[in-house]
């Protein structure tokens, strides 16, 4: 027999008897920035590749989405904060060994940026769209001149977003759930699914659905691979990493992540999706709002699992 | 300098008079603790180990707490004590996700709060409260760069244990055994 009591009368909010600090501000955040990342970098990826004519959702439509994610995920965080008023302590430094540090500057980059993105294209989308001021139509000509180092700046900036909602998870050592490095790539693919699923319910063209579908199924695909190897290296892991596990085989989980997230939010979805370039037909939303209820319970399951795992003393 | 605690878990028999000397000379708000103690039992009847033991904020050399935060309102200060600047923290409570002994917590006033050895005490040369009020004087408290000062002493013929060593914190927490 083991057994540990706290003797001394210990219950403190959210953190006894089990530590739930975060509660849904901070998957939701993570869920939205991860979308927010894959519309943005996909637009930017085929401005660089000058296809911006045959994906008008990809680049164009799809892209109002991402500034709205990114400032509804920012006002989830800021209500997170116990602090509030202080919040703008976060910019008066940066520290490079605190992710959460060099996640909010990048925020503070890619939501205005995403916000130009959009502004940029408001007379293609809104031809009667007028700017009113001279110096904003003058603005407006400027990005367009320069929209694909403009792109090119986007790819980098979402990349390092996607990867941030992971490695936000994955530096804190002392939660064994989430102590892994490869939560960084995985979350940065979920968030790339999210994206391109968002995109494709947005786009009314067949062909660049196609495209679109095509990349993401190769995407789901290396998301259930890493699963794969997140798990091999639990189960191959020391005592703090099993008892982890544990949460997901047979523990309190175990349904949640492999019914809703890995089943419905990726099984299922990349399946009707290879069915559908098979040449079946698929009502068209069926599979993004898969992808991005799936995208949203792995958020919620990893947060919630993470925070109750920790180390055996 | 590097101040340190030894807790004797042979002396503890947890009456948390420590508990209630931190509550009462940090104002600690009603309903937390910076300190604590957890009773252990090991074995299996009749023959079982039983111990007490005083625990807080292990106030790590690596402390992850610091490396994560995101405005240095988490820092060390000479000593190698671990603070929270108040007016510096937006409570996003990374530190207290990053603490492996969920050490710290969120104080009512929005800011997370923790043990500071009671810096305020020990800037003036007296031990923390805790230590001071321990009828058993099973807590021993200094710097163990002095090899004369109470923890140095109270380590030197004893063998300890820090807790949870694999996370690589480094705790200055050393529990005699």
């Amino acid at each position: 027999m083991k057994e540990e009591l706290f003797v001394s009368g210990r219950h403190i909010p959210n953190i006894d008897p089990y530590l739930n600090i975060w509660h849904w501000q901070i998957p939701l955040y993570l869920f939205l920035g991860g979308l927010a990342a894959g519309i943005l970098f996909f637009a930017a990826y085929f401005v660089v590749r000058g296809k911006e004519k045959e994906m008008p959702a990809t680049v164009k439509w799809a892209t109002i989405i991402a500034p709205i994610a990114l400032v509804i995920g920012l006002g989830a965080l800021f209500w997170d904060l116990k602090h509030k008023l202080y919040f703008w302590q976060l910019y008066t430094t940066i520290r490079f060994t605190s992710p959460m540090s060099w996640g909010a500057w990048t925020l503070m980059a890619i939501t205005p940026l995403s916000i130009v993105w959009v502004a940029s294209y408001m007379k293609e989308m809104f031809p009667k769209w007028d700017w009113k001021f001279g110096f904003l139509n003058k603005f407006e000509a400027f990005v367009i001149k320069y929209r694909v180092p403009f792109a090119w700046i986007m790819m980098y900036l979402a990349i390092i977003l996607g990867v941030y909602t992971g490695i936000l998870l994955s530096a804190f050592n002392a939660r064994p759930l989430w102590n892994v490095s490869i939560l960084g790539p995985l979350f940065l693919v979920s968030g790339f699914s999210t994206g391109l699923a968002a995109t494709m319910w947005v786009s009314k063209d067949e062909h660049e659905r196609k495209v679109l579908s095509r990349i993401d199924i190769v995407f789901i695909l290396i998301e259930l691979f890493l699963i794969i190897h997140l798990f091999m290296g639990f189960m191959a892991g020391t005592a703090v990493k099993t008892e982890a596990f544990q949460l997901f085989l047979g523990g309190e989980f175990t349904i949640s992540f492999w019914v809703f997230v890995v089943l419905l939010g990726l099984v299922f979805p990349v399946t009707l999706e290879t069915l559908e370039l098979w040449g079946y037909h698929v009502p068209k939303w069926i599979p993004p709002l898969l992808i991005l209820f799936g995208g949203l319970m792995f958020r919620f399951v990893m947060v919630e699992a993470g925070q109750i795992t920790r180390f055996l003393y | 300098m590097r101040y340190a605690m030894a807790i004797d878990t042979h002396k503890c028999v947890g009456c948390s008079d420590c508990v209630v000397a931190c509550q009462t000379e940090n104002n600690v708000p009603h309903g937390y603790c910076r300190d604590w103690i957890v009773e252990y039992v090991d074995g299996t009847y009749p023959s079982l180990d039983m111990r007490f033991q005083s625990e807080r904020c292990n106030h790590c050399d690596n402390a992850p707490c610091v490396r994560c935060c995101p405005t240095g309102a988490s820092h060390i200060v000479e000593g190698g004590i671990v603070l929270v600047t108040h007016d510096e923290c937006i409570g996003c409570g990374a530190c207290i996700e990053s603490c492996p002994y969920d050490a710290r917590y969120p104080h009512p006033d929005g800011y997370v709060d923790k043990c500071t050895f009671c810096v305020q005490r020990v800037e003036k040369g007296q031990n923390p409260a805790c230590v001071d009020v321990c009828p058993t004087h099973c807590l021993h408290f200094g710097d163990l760069d002095d090899p004369n000062s109470d923890v140095s002493l109270a380590l030197k013929d004893r063998s300890w244990k820090v807790l949870a060593p694999e996370a690589g914190t480094k705790p200055q927490l050393y529990f005699l055994t």
